[in-house]
């Protein structure tokens, strides 16, 4: 097998909208030793479909077993790799910081830069709701770590191809 | 609800409303079931009672596991669709390695589960097991049925997944609320799955290129495995083998599909396979593998596997192309569809030269052994005689596998039934009352080792009920062979519990049974021994006292290359 680096990628599964089809993916990924970093599922346009956009890291080899292998789950219906492809991908995150009064004009101005949004607002903590690619959201959570983060909730992320097919 | 019934169309006589239960039985006979094994519990009780005056021959097994054995052992040597029950709990855990087996084999079975009522799921009801959750690696697809309005479609559908593209298990969990339900209007009962299309027909410009790659081959080798079989494609194998001159072997999984006895034959590569197989593959500049999955008991070290060779894969699921060996001509498709269409683009070959090499290699180191004492590798040579090599041969897992592979001549394809991947002993006793079941005028064997006949040995009462004429010949060394000779290789000899002692008399546990049962000590006792069990109509046990420490060999070391085999005489 040639080796090559291994590397993230989105793949973006569309299955069933039934009971179990979560456990059947996510049950191929551990018995056959596949890695997830991040897993997001929701319904889709077509209220009988879902979409799974998964984010796995492999080298290409283990990559294309990744795809067969969902392949042949009966209940997914397509498996769509986005390497290669023009795509928007988002994250998103809920990150809950200390902040007291004399701090707080400083996070406003951080989150504004970062076109996030206060959600929810306490006597000595702000919640900021914050999208975008990874890398946008692991910035964020290093300005805001010499505040205090309490609590960090993230997604997984979700992808989509530019453009009209 | 009656003012539903008048929109609808007028019910038809014959069409009262039926209950999950009929529903099930009706559905398993348009598929054309004829015979099911198993074992009834409470969960199933309602399905077995639309059974008791079903036109559909039932197996009552003594274990569950016995019932998916002989399910897969029936599809095996038929090529239809084998069907076990078994009820909620433990009836279907114990279900669970004869499902692992089938899949791990590409065998169609559909096991149909009972289930604890819809809302107790959940609640650890009594006899409750998550049963689709448990085979969910092991099955090719299962079904929670929850709506008995969906159960026509979902045994639809389950047929049609067993038996299509890379055939596999499917499993069907009926709570016995939904059996007992009854439905309501006329639900369809089409098939909607979207998501599974196998592909049948090879791309014409990968069959082009594989037609390439073997006209320019020097020194090609077909490699063939199990999808062979499956596929229904041993013919046109013998037809591209015939046209240009292709030595060919087989895997464990595919004896048969190529004639051993014609002179292209190289019999089965591998770990135990024969030295001139093992040699030409790893001499060959072109590996041909159809059907097949480069499994590692095939391949031995992966990096030193066929190192001269191009690799040509024709396999129905893309999945196994280049899963363990990067594949450079791969074809995807149905192995007689694809061959079809290769074999008018290859051009006839001598290959003498090539020919003339594997003609030496199988001169020197040819199958052997030294035949002294009472040898297991005689009595299968006999078997395959007294029966004129017609016979069905089912295995158990283990030295006895290997013998029954080495030392029977199989010349056609659905005569080995044996657990291939997943190595289960217990399976072949079980399996070839499946066979039986299927075959029922064809001489069957179980050829079995005193360690693997006592996995399923209460399969006996099943045989003699069913009054089937199979033949068990145990290959009895007291231990626990293969991996005795294991230790004896590369453990110092140190035994550790391979010794099978306290074991009874197998000919008396026959005879307790109401089978016949002969101990056979002699070597020449044993042709008349198998004449006497081949003429018989009974179930028959012959339990052959072997040389205990009689080894397999060519071995092949776990994890060493295909060449460095070590010979038992050298």
């Amino acid at each position: 097998m040639a080796k090559t680096v291994d590397a993230k990628h989105i793949i973006s599964i569309t299955v069933e909208n039934k009971p179990g089809v979560l456990a059947r993916i996510s049950g191929l990924f551990s018995s056959r030793g596949f890695n997830i970093d991040s897993l997001a599922v929701g319904e889709t346009e077509e209220p009988t479909l879902s979409r799974m956009t998964i984010v796995v890291k492999g080298d290409e080899a283990t990559l294309e077993q990744i795809r067969k292998q969902l392949g042949k789950i009966i209940d997914v219906v397509k498996v769509q790799d986005f390497s290669g492809l023009d795509f928007v991908e988002r994250d998103l995150a809920l990150l809950k910081v200390n902040a007291p009064a004399a701090k707080r004009g400083e996070i406003l101005q951080i989150v504004e830069v970062f076109r996030g949004k206060i959600v929810d607002v306490g006597q000595r903590h702000l919640m900021i709701e914050l999208s975008g690619p990874e890398a946008k959201i692991e910035a964020m959570i290093a300005l805001m770590q010499p505040y205090g983060i309490k609590e960090v909730a993230r997604t997984g992320r979700i992808a989509m191809v530019r453009g009209v097919k | 609800m009656s003012k539903k019934s008048k929109t609808s169309k007028p019910v038809e006589r014959g069409r009262e409303p039926k209950t999950g239960s009929q529903i099930l039985v009706d559905a398993l006979i348009a598929e054309g079931a004829q015979v099911i094994f198993g074992i009834p519990g409470g969960a199933l009780i309602d399905v077995f009672d639309a059974l008791y005056d079903a036109p559909l021959r039932f197996i009552l097994t003594r274990h569950e596991q016995g019932a998916a054995h002989a399910a897969d052992g029936y599809a095996r040597a038929t090529g239809r669709v084998g069907v076990c029950m078994a009820t909620s709990g433990p009836g279907a855990t114990n279900l669970v390695t004869g499902i692992a087996t089938a899949n791990f084999d590409s065998v169609p079975i559909v096991a149909i589960t009972g289930q604890v009522p819809t809302n107790l799921i959940g609640n650890d009801a009594f006899q409750e097991a998550d049963i689709t959750g448990i085979c969910r690696p092991i099955t090719k697809h299962s079904f929670l049925v929850k709506d008995v309005k969906e159960l026509a479609r979902v045994i639809k559908e389950a047929f049609y997944i067993a038996s299509t593209g890379r055939p596999g298990p499917v499993l069907v969990d009926l709570p016995r609320d939904v059996s007992r339900a009854v439905c309501e209007g006329n639900p369809s009962s089409e098939i909607s799955l979207r998501g599974y299309k196998p592909v049948y027909e090879g791309n014409i410009k990968q069959i082009r290129l594989a037609a390439k790659v073997i006209n320019d081959a020097s020194r090609p080798v077909i490699y063939a495995g199990g999808g062979v079989i499956i596929s229904g494609a041993s013919e046109q194998l013998r037809a591209l083998a015939k046209k240009a001159h292709i030595p060919a072997t087989t895997t464990l999984m595919a004896l048969g599909a190529f004639p051993e006895d014609h002179p292209l034959s190289l019999g089965m590569l591998g770990m135990h396979g024969t030295a001139y197989a093992n040699h030409a593959v790893m001499e060959s500049d072109l590996i041909i593998a159809i059907g097949a999955r480069f499994d590692d008991r095939i391949t031995g070290k992966v990096d030193a596997f066929a190192p001269h060779a191009k690799i040509l894969h024709i396999d129905i699921d893309p999945a196994s192309i280049s899963k363990n060996i990067r594949v450079d001509v791969p074809v995807v498709g149905d192995a007689k569809n694809i061959l079809e269409n290769l074999i008018p683009l290859v051009e006839p070959a001598e290959h003498k030269e090539w020919l003339k090499t594997i003609a030496k290699w199988k001169k020197d180191r040819p199958l052997t052994y030294s035949d002294t004492g009472l040898k297991p590798q005689y009595i299968v040579e006999q078997i395959c005689e007294a029966t004129k090599g017609e016979a069905i041969i089912a295995t158990e897992v283990g030295q006895n596998q290997m013998w029954a592979a080495q030392f029977f001549t199989f010349t056609r394809p659905r005569s080995i039934i044996t657990s291939g991947g997943l190595g289960t002993m217990g399976y072949g006793f079980p399996a070839c009352i499946g066979a039986q079941v299927g075959c029922p005028d064809k001489i069957v064997f179980d050829i079995a080792g005193d360690g693997s006949i006592q996995m399923n040995i209460q399969e006996l009462a099943t045989a003699v009920n069913n009054q089937l004429p199979v033949n068990v010949a145990i290959l009895n060394n007291g231990y626990l062979g293969m991996v005795r000779q294991w230790q004896e290789l590369f453990f110092k000899k140190r035994y550790s519990h391979t010794t099978l002692t306290g074991s009874p008399d197998f000919s008396k546990v026959a005879q307790a049974y109401g089978a016949e049962g002969r101990l056979i000590e002699k070597k020449e006792d044993v042709r008349p021994a198998l004449e006497e069990a081949v003429a018989s109509p009974r179930t028959f046990v012959l339990d052959f006292h072997i040389d205990p420490e009689e080894n397999v060999f060519p071995m092949v070391p776990a994890g060493e290359a295909l060449d460095k085999m070590i010979d038992g005489l050298a």
